[in-house]
């Protein structure tokens, strides 16, 4: 009877998540009459699925450093300013629009700014000289994909990272001066290490963003399936034929297996973060 | 001698107070505006690709166009997916209300030793990403289709799903700071039921954490794209893919749009300030007080 109160959402996470996610990975291990079989995870071998995953990660990899630093920096500039300031909020309130509502729009920007007749790509071909697409339109391919997920990046790096700024105690910098310190000595001695665990949790919270974002790179590359997500989406539109389902389920297996990984540094460094913020 | 003491210990004591705490002017400023310049190039570029005229120089033409449809076959459809994307942001916040904020209260005040797997429970939907869930969702809706008709509505059902992680971080940070327990303990004690204790005590506390839940919420389901393209549902995005094919100015357009529309409700919601509102109020409460004493006064004589 004590119980009662945490049955439906017990049950709609049963039927919504739990079962969705048993139904992803279990999906590679049965072959379409029901049988079982594991052939689904000999595809995760294939020459092309696996250069999916290298092309997921080291893309989630590079803007999921450069998005740290820059946004890392960021909130380094913000941490002085007034709370319920105008630049606060506003730095706030477009953080959280490009980090959780852009996807599909943030591909429309860049057509928009480096697209083959957007507005950089023209201003550069015409006043300078330079034609950015001079190799092949790099936008619609998998290196395009670099500068959109930064735009998503790092304002997703200040809306984790800027609380943990803020975390940083006044007395910390007053203990500092103190016993003799500069602001260098606090910057590289106090802060750095207090906000070292902070900043890698965030960093990996950033590459698994990147890992499974799927509309900025379905609305960009509409062919071709350069990253995991995009051969998820074949599998699933049945553009490779038959076992597609069963290939479905061995590619959400794999993400899940990278996941998994990446979540576990990301807990471990959450609890390290956690000792100064007592 | 003692003057030339205090002297050279203020002196000493000069550089060290040095040590702010903060990242030096000139630093602040560069990063501020480097990042905010390149962060804006892509938003004006939106603006400047959307004023481009057919035959060249720059028009409204398709703003205009955009707003006084000729051909409505074209949007008919952006029309739908948006109509479609606000009716699943209803009922995703729906959720949120009737569903998860009574289970997190629940979790926190009675089933405390329950609070960390509840946790760690709402962080599985960013660990298991949209696009794995929706491989499972494919054969799951297929069910659903045929039980319900598959109607659009369905889908609020996963969103809620995708909203979870943020919903529950939103809440569970504003609960903690409100000291909740105490409060419900003490409205126990007073003979309040549960339902009492959550919709006239918790839910008021919660104010701003509620609201960023459902602005957040908002924001998710509005935004969505993975789930609904891969199960075939039509909404805001995946009708402004379509629409970008036959009309890139037209999705553009959209997009600026919703983007600024976003933007300004989050940083309206940053700007209300409870503290600020609760002194306006009370000042106007002790004006009308005042008034009343002068109202008073003037019956006397």
């Amino acid at each position: 009877m004590k119980w009662l109160g945490l049955t439906p959402f017990a049950l709609y996470v049963l039927l919504f998540l739990a079962i969705p996610t048993v139904l992803a990975i279990g999906t590679g291990f049965f072959t379409a009459d029901g049988s079982f079989t594991l052939a689904g995870l000999a595809a995760l071998g294939n020459e092309s699925v696996l250069r999916a995953f290298w092309s997921s990660i080291w893309v989630s990899g590079l803007t999921a450093v450069i998005g740290a630093v820059i946004g890392a920096l960021l909130c380094i500039a913000l941490a002085g300013a007034r709370p319920r300031g105008v630049l606060r909020r506003a730095v706030d309130s477009a953080s959280s629009v490009l980090a959780q509502f852009g996807g599909v729009m943030l591909a429309f920007a860049f057509i928009a700014t480096i697209g083959i007749q957007g507005l950089i790509t023209t201003l550069l071909r015409e006043q300078l000289g330079i034609d950015i697409f001079a190799d092949g339109v790099w936008l619609y391919q998998l290196p395009g994909l670099i500068l959109p997920y930064l735009y998503f990046q790092v304002p997703l790096m200040v809306v984790v990272f800027l609380p943990a700024m803020e975390g940083l105690r006044r007395e910390w910098a007053e203990a500092a001066a103190v016993f003799g310190g500069n602001s260098f000595t606090y910057w590289f001695r106090i802060a750095a290490p207090v906000l070292a665990p902070s900043f890698l949790g965030s960093l990996l919270l950033l590459f698994s963003n990147a890992f499974s974002a799927y509309a900025t790179a379905a609305a960009l590359i509409s062919q071709g399936s350069q990253i995991v997500p995009l051969q998820i989406r074949s599998a699933l539109s049945g553009e490779t034929g038959a076992s597609s389902s069963g290939s479905a389920g061995a590619l959400a297996l794999g993400m899940i297996l990278v996941m998994t990984v990446v979540m576990i540094g990301y807990s471990a460094m959450q609890r390290r973060a956690a000792r100064w913020q007592r | 001698m003692s003057a030339v003491q205090t002297d050279e210990k203020v002196r000493h004591a000069r550089p060290s107070a040095a040590v702010s705490g903060q990242a030096a002017p000139w630093f602040r400023v560069t990063v501020l505006l480097v990042v905010g310049f390149v962060f804006l190039i892509p938003v004006f570029a939106m603006l400047e690709y959307t004023l481009r005229g057919t035959t060249g120089g720059y028009s409204l033409e398709h703003w205009t166009g955009l707003f006084a449809p000729e051909n409505p076959r074209l949007y008919r459809n952006l029309g739908k997916g948006i109509g479609n994307s606000l009716l699943l942001m209803l009922l995703t916040i729906g959720y949120v209300w009737l569903l998860f904020l009574p289970t997190i209260v629940l979790v926190q005040l009675k089933f405390r030793k329950l609070a960390r797997a509840f946790e760690l429970l709402t962080v599985l939907p960013i660990a298991v990403p949209a696009i794995v869930l929706v491989v499972g969702l494919a054969p799951l809706y297929r069910i659903i289709a045929q039980m319900t008709g598959g109607d659009v509505w369905t889908l609020s059902l996963a969103y809620g799903v995708l909203v979870l992680p943020f919903a529950y971080r939103a809440i569970v940070a504003e609960l903690n700071g409100m000291d909740a327990a105490t409060l419900s303990e003490a409205a126990r004690s007073l003979g309040a039921s549960w339902a009492t204790v959550l919709i006239r005590i918790i839910v008021p506390g919660l104010r701003r954490g509620l609201t960023s839940a459902t602005l957040i919420t908002a924001a998710v389901v509005l935004g969505e794209f993975t789930v609904s393209s891969l199960l075939n549902r039509m909404t805001m995005q995946v009708a402004l893919i379509q629409v970008s094919k036959s009309d890139p100015y037209a999705a553009v357009i959209v997009s600026l749009l919703s983007l600024l529309t976003v933007f300004l409700l989050l940083f309206v919601f940053a700007s209300l300030d409870p503290q600020r509102r609760r002194d306006r109020r009370s000042a106007r409460a002790a004006r009308r007080a005042g008034l009343g004493a002068e109202a008073l006064k003037k019956k006397e004589i």
